[in-house]
């Protein structure tokens, strides 16, 4: 088996006139959490969106496990054990968080069949989650939706979770909770792939990181070398963690 | 409780208070209660033809200017069987009845469910995301599927009368009730109970209002939502088959180009009741029912605008229409 769970080579993105990422190479350890650092436009997003199919990349190879899934389309990727928080949470807010937490749960027909060891896990980390369970989504508030979202892509066991900025304004103490489960999911050797601004949540989790500039992985190492080089950090981010 | 908590009440309240507020302009206690009855039987088939082609605008964004066709096909399929089964339909036995009513129906669904397959394939499918083109291409669907009804029974008017039994009224009080508009408002309420009950108590129904609110979403899930689509269109043909069926029967009679006529309706009611949302469709519908009938009544020159002006006081309250589904 493969070191690498996810490999991009000289991934190329265009939407409509625009090309986006310009030959993004990244790879993923299996069982570690990788972080995308980066300025905003710098494609880090996109670069989660073209790993999901929901933007075709146009030039370059995408690999899971091994297999080149670069052609496939979104289902079809996401089937392959993935789970997906985007940037906008992608929340159903006409259902109920029950009903959200059954749709990510591809196994199970009724609420009933959701593994319950796994839900009273996720109901300990987002208390939120079991005391809204039967409320719209669309009546929590933004943090509660961030975590909704969170716990969404935990309902099952998933091989890869790509999540885009889940502390995005969310209040410290939920940050913590945050915190906690990823490395809750990381010692369960989930593999892990973050968007974030946050710098200290950042340097909290991440074992690699990589940092985009103009569509391009600009650099990739360890978390902890970066952490500790001030002089890389301004050159890179601007600032020092 | 828990359940008026969550959902917004005021639009259901529409319905009656239309009706209330036609109360003293009828006067008559026995021809509002006669034209309340005919406009909630009306509001029932139209919803019954709406519903598919709401759920297909919110699931795919898809504008499907054709939907009267399968309407019309039905009309016409019942057309032929029932005409085939006249000493079934002559009967004065209500079992009699069905037993000619019923497989017209089914057959109806069937072929309209069939069109619909072929017609999501090979018209609807090339222009996903295209508005316009859909727009254009449904709508010269419509007309082709128009005049090869023609060709198979004729351009001419054909009549569908009511089986023996479904005709008459029944007396409540004084009003006199047409029995087939009872039978109108009843299959009605199946056909809504059981698309709630499959909206709302099954993973595939689950799935169809997620996808309303947010298809990406829904596919980053990992469920194909295309294949989703293909059979809530096939399934909303097949319905707009029934309704063209009670619609026919409705009407009596039936002519190629009644889908074209219908649609209007059925966009007006997709419109007020928020496009995507099966309960609003319901209000749409019994509120343009009833609108038609007590102005047909009322003031026969204006019934004609009667609904749009509807459809406009309503958008002006909300401009996504009574419900609106979130995230569109």
């Amino acid at each position: 088996m493969s070191t690498n769970l996810l490999t991009l080579e000289g991934v190329h993105t265009h939407i409509g006139a625009y090309h986006i990422l310009h030959g993004v190479d990244l790879v993923m350890p299996r069982g570690e959490l990788t972080l995308l650092l980066g300025r905003n436009g710098a494609g880090k997003t996109t670069t989660l969106r073209t790993i999901m199919g929901l933007w075709q990349a146009s030039q370059g190879r995408i690999t899971l496990g091994g297999e080149d899934i670069t052609q496939l389309n979104t289902p079809a990727i996401a089937q392959k054990n993935i789970a997906y928080v985007p940037e906008n949470m992608g929340i159903f807010s006409d259902l109920t968080v029950k009903e959200n937490m059954l749709l990510a749960a591809r196994s199970a027909q009724h609420a009933a069949q959701m593994d319950e060891v796994r839900l009273q896990w996720i109901f300990k980390l987002f208390p939120a989650v079991e005391k809204f369970w039967n409320h719209p989504a669309g009546k929590l508030s933004g943090g509660q939706k961030q975590m909704l979202a969170v716990a969404r892509a935990m309902v099952e066991p998933r091989d890869l979770l790509i999540i885009d900025e889940p502390s995005k304004g969310l209040a410290p103490a939920i940050i913590q909770n945050m915190i906690e489960a990823f490395q809750q999911l990381k010692a369960s050797g989930v593999t892990i792939l973050l968007v974030e601004q946050n710098i200290h949540f950042a340097q909290q989790l991440g074992d690699t990181v990589a940092v985009m500039d103009n569509g391009r992985v600009v650099h990739a190492g360890r978390m902890q070398a970066l952490a500790e080089d001030t002089a890389l950090q301004q050159s890179l981010l601007g600032l020092a963690l | 409780m828990k359940f008026f908590e969550d959902i917004d009440t005021r639009p259901l309240l529409l319905v009656p208070v239309l009706a209330l507020l036609a109360f003293p302009l009828i006067g008559s206690g026995s021809t509002w209660l006669t034209l309340t009855v005919a406009g909630l039987a009306m509001g029932m088939i139209i919803f019954i033809m709406a519903s598919g082609l709401t759920l297909v605008f919110g699931l795919m964004d898809v504008l499907n200017f054709g939907h009267g066709l399968f309407i019309a096909l039905g009309a016409f399929v019942a057309t032929s069987v029932m005409g085939a089964m006249g000493d079934w339909t002559g009967s004065g036995e209500w079992w009699r009845n069905m037993v000619a009513v019923l497989p017209a129906m089914l057959i109806a669904m069937a072929v309209a469910a069939a069109v619909g397959f072929a017609f999501e394939r090979f018209i609807v499918r090339p222009v996903y995301g295209q508005h316009l083109k859909q727009i254009l291409i449904t709508m010269g669907g419509m007309i082709i599927g128009e005049e090869l009804i023609k060709v198979v029974w004729g351009p001419q008017q054909i009549a569908l009368p009511l089986p023996e039994a479904m005709r008459g009224a029944v007396l409540v009080g004084d009003a006199a009730i047409e029995k087939y508009r009872l039978l109108a408002v009843a299959v009605g309420l199946a056909v809504f109970a059981a698309q709630m009950w499959v909206l709302g108590r099954t993973k595939i129904g689950l799935l169809i209002r997620a996808g309303v609110q947010d298809r990406e979403m829904v596919e980053s899930l990992g469920y194909r939502i295309r294949r989703l689509f293909v059979g809530v269109f096939v399934a909303g043909s097949a319905l707009a088959g029934l309704g063209g069926v009670m619609w026919g029967l409705y009407q009596q009679n039936v002519v190629p180009q009644m889908g074209a006529q219908v649609n209007v309706l059925i966009f007006i009611v997709i419109i007020i009741g928020g496009l995507g949302s099966t309960g609003g469709a319901l209000i749409g519908a019994l509120l343009v029912g009833l609108m038609a009938n007590y102005t047909g009544f009322l003031a026969p020159k204006v019934a004609l605008f009667s609904n749009i002006a509807l459809m406009a006081g309503i958008l002006l309250w909300r401009p996504q229409g009574v419900y609106p589904v979130a995230n569109r």
